[in-house]
């Protein structure tokens, strides 16, 4: 099995912290990590890789750093990584992003002499938050998606997924090609080797501009080809003076929540 | 794109599973009300599944002008295929200014397909929703960086704006019988070999489907609860409450709960009234899950533990022995 992940370099949400003075996020020395949920993908995807032979291509759209979350993919098992990078792929949003990654996706099949039987994303990225990459690219190539993923199977050529629902999961199944975006998967996503790390270190890893992509049309990237925009953005204010008890018996600390409580009317 | 002043009216997608409505689409109506009589236009309920007459009844007696229906057997459940060629079908004929959909599983699924084969502008999850004084245009307001900020995107030169809008953070309006208002019926047939996503079975974890998203009072536990006999605790405290038990990651991580129960960035975003955060630490992710919640109530041993930063009330202490104490004092009010 072919797999393309998609994947994304986003700053460590641990690590922000909002600047008390501007009230403006403090993105400076926070650092940079391949998001969580892409490491399920990426995981995921080793594993089926793995068990029915094939290749694994990482795909990263961003700058140039971004070429080090690649690396530590191929460190984890991928066996090749792409980074897609231009000036006019500056400033997409969600439906430039997927039309950017679903030509390159393409431009990838052509030069690699193959054809992903899988697309395999995080539900979203921790930055942006907003889990549209995914279905977005699905609907660019014209397949079908399951989101919300737990686990993926192969049976015989098609894929069993695992999907989030209310009471527990939904097993649904899906020819390939297919875009899948995962959220969370039944076991830890693997470590790298100091070996495998030293390997993924030296690879190079090619860059694709619109140059690479001779399909792209850039009237449908970057600024020009998002239809929103950022009016404006803030960091919310969360005004809470909370009370603390410290060191009172369960009992008393308890009683004094509810009446707390009632004398705030929200009992 | 053709001329932007084709495009009319507020649309409100109403879910359904098994021909009854998520209380989202009520919510959004609730919401959209106000932006409707303020441009001067008609709120219409967009109903896509099997039997959902009876919903679309509700949806104008919750707030909506009229109603469109797509009613068939492909829709009993919902697949990606049927309802986005649905939906885009509604789209192209009628020509709506504004489309909202609820930012649940299913909405985040096919939103984006629809906006996309639109070629419109979407935003996702948002928790604010208002209509820019200069432009006009709807002013969508949502949550990045795990809650750390806040963005208020437009759509300016496209059509429809469409956004998901995070379920619970508004309320549905109240429910007047005596309304009542047109509803169409579209029929829109989908062939069995264009929905390549089949349901091979579903499979409960949990006992009854828990809600929550649309729950008001929730009790979650984390790590610090110690064992999964020790959620019995938490099942006590809930069932005085009727509240819904809800977890951190590292809980279901531990096997204690399953994932349906999993509150966070990797679980469910919830909005309830009341949240007890017992024995949870309050790492980012899980915050993230939280930022609706009204009032927060949490229990841990750890002073400094950060879910004190964003608790109204915190008890610090051994929530072995506050758990029940406050069962106790909750069922000592109502006596």
């Amino acid at each position: 099995m072919n797999i393309c992940v998609c994947m994304k370099q986003v700053p460590d949400t641990n690590e922000i912290k909002v600047d008390p003075e501007t009230h403006t996020l403090i993105r400076k020395g926070v650092p940079s990590i391949v998001n969580p949920f892409d490491t399920y993908a990426q995981e995921v995807g080793v594993r089926l890789k793995e068990a029915s032979g094939g290749k694994l291509i990482v795909i990263s759209m961003g700058p140039e750093q971004a070429k080090e979350a690649i690396k530590s993919c191929l460190a984890v098992g991928a066996d090749g990584g792409y980074l897609i990078s231009s000036r006019n792929f500056g400033g997409s949003d969600t439906l430039a992003t997927s039309y950017i990654l679903s030509e390159a996706i393409k431009a990838i099949e052509e030069k690699e002499g193959l054809k992903f039987d899988l697309i395999l994303c995080g539900k979203q990225a921790t930055d942006g938050d907003t889990a549209q990459v995914g279905p977005e690219i699905a609907e660019h190539l014209g397949l079908p998606q399951i989101t919300y993923a737990l686990d993926i199977l192969e049976k015989d050529g098609e894929i069993q997924v695992k999907r989030e629902y209310d009471a527990g999961y939904d097993m649904i199944s899906t020819t390939l090609p297919a875009v899948v975006t995962v959220v969370k998967l039944p076991y830890e996503p693997r470590y790298p080797t100091i070996k495998s790390k030293m390997a993924a270190k030296k690879k190079e890893i090619p860059v694709l501009t619109e140059e690479d992509i001779p399909a792209i049309d850039l009237a449908f990237c970057g600024l020009k080809g998002s239809p929103t925009r950022v009016k404006k953005t803030y960091t919310p204010v969360r005004e809470k003076n909370g009370v603390k008890l410290t060191g009172m018996e369960a009992a008393d600390a308890a009683n004094e929540v509810v009446k707390l409580m009632e004398e705030a009317k929200l009992l | 794109m053709g001329n932007l002043n084709d495009y009319k009216n507020i649309w409100v997608f109403i879910e359904t599973e098994c021909g009854k409505a998520k209380n989202v689409g009520y919510e959004l109506l609730n919401v959209a009300k106000p932006l409707a009589e303020q441009k001067g236009c008609a709120l219409v309920a967009v109903v896509i599944g099997k039997d959902i007459e009876g919903v679309a009844k509700d949806a104008i007696c919750y707030g909506a002008d009229s109603a469109i229906i797509v009613d068939g057997p492909e829709y009993e459940y919902y697949t990606t295929d049927a309802f986005t060629k649905a939906l885009v079908t509604l789209v192209e004929k009628y020509k709506p200014e504004t489309l909202m959909i609820g930012a649940t599983n299913n909405g985040r699924d096919m939103g984006p397909r629809v906006s996309c084969r639109l070629k419109t502008g979407l935003t996702a999850d948002c928790t604010a929703i208002d209509i820019d004084e200069e432009t006009g245009n709807i002013a969508w307001t949502r949550p990045t960086f795990g809650g750390n900020l806040m963005a208020t995107i437009m759509c300016p030169d496209h059509r429809p704006q469409m956004g998901t809008v995070r379920p619970a953070v508004f309320k549905k309006g109240a429910y007047d019988e005596s309304r009542t208002g047109e509803i169409l019926k579209e029929d829109i047939a989908v062939a069995p070999e264009e929905i390549r996503t089949k349901l091979v079975e579903r499979v409960k974890e949990v006992a009854e489907s828990i809600n929550l998203e649309e729950a008001d009072i929730i009790v979650s536990g984390g790590r610090g609860v110690g064992s999964e006999e020790n959620f019995k605790l938490l099942h006590e405290l809930a069932a005085e409450l009727g509240a819904t038990v809800g977890c951190s990651r590292a809980v279901v991580d531990a096997g204690w709960m399953p994932h349906a129960h999993q509150v966070g960035q990797s679980g469910k975003t919830v909005a309830p009234k009341i949240y007890f955060a017992i024995g949870i630490s309050g790492a980012i992710q899980h915050l993230a899950g939280i930022s609706g919640a009204d009032t927060v109530i949490a229990v841990n041993k750890d002073e400094d533990a950060p879910i004190f930063d964003v608790a109204d009330y915190g008890i610090v202490g051994n929530l072995n022995e506050v758990v029940p104490a406050l069962t106790a004092a909750f069922k000592a009010r109502k006596a």
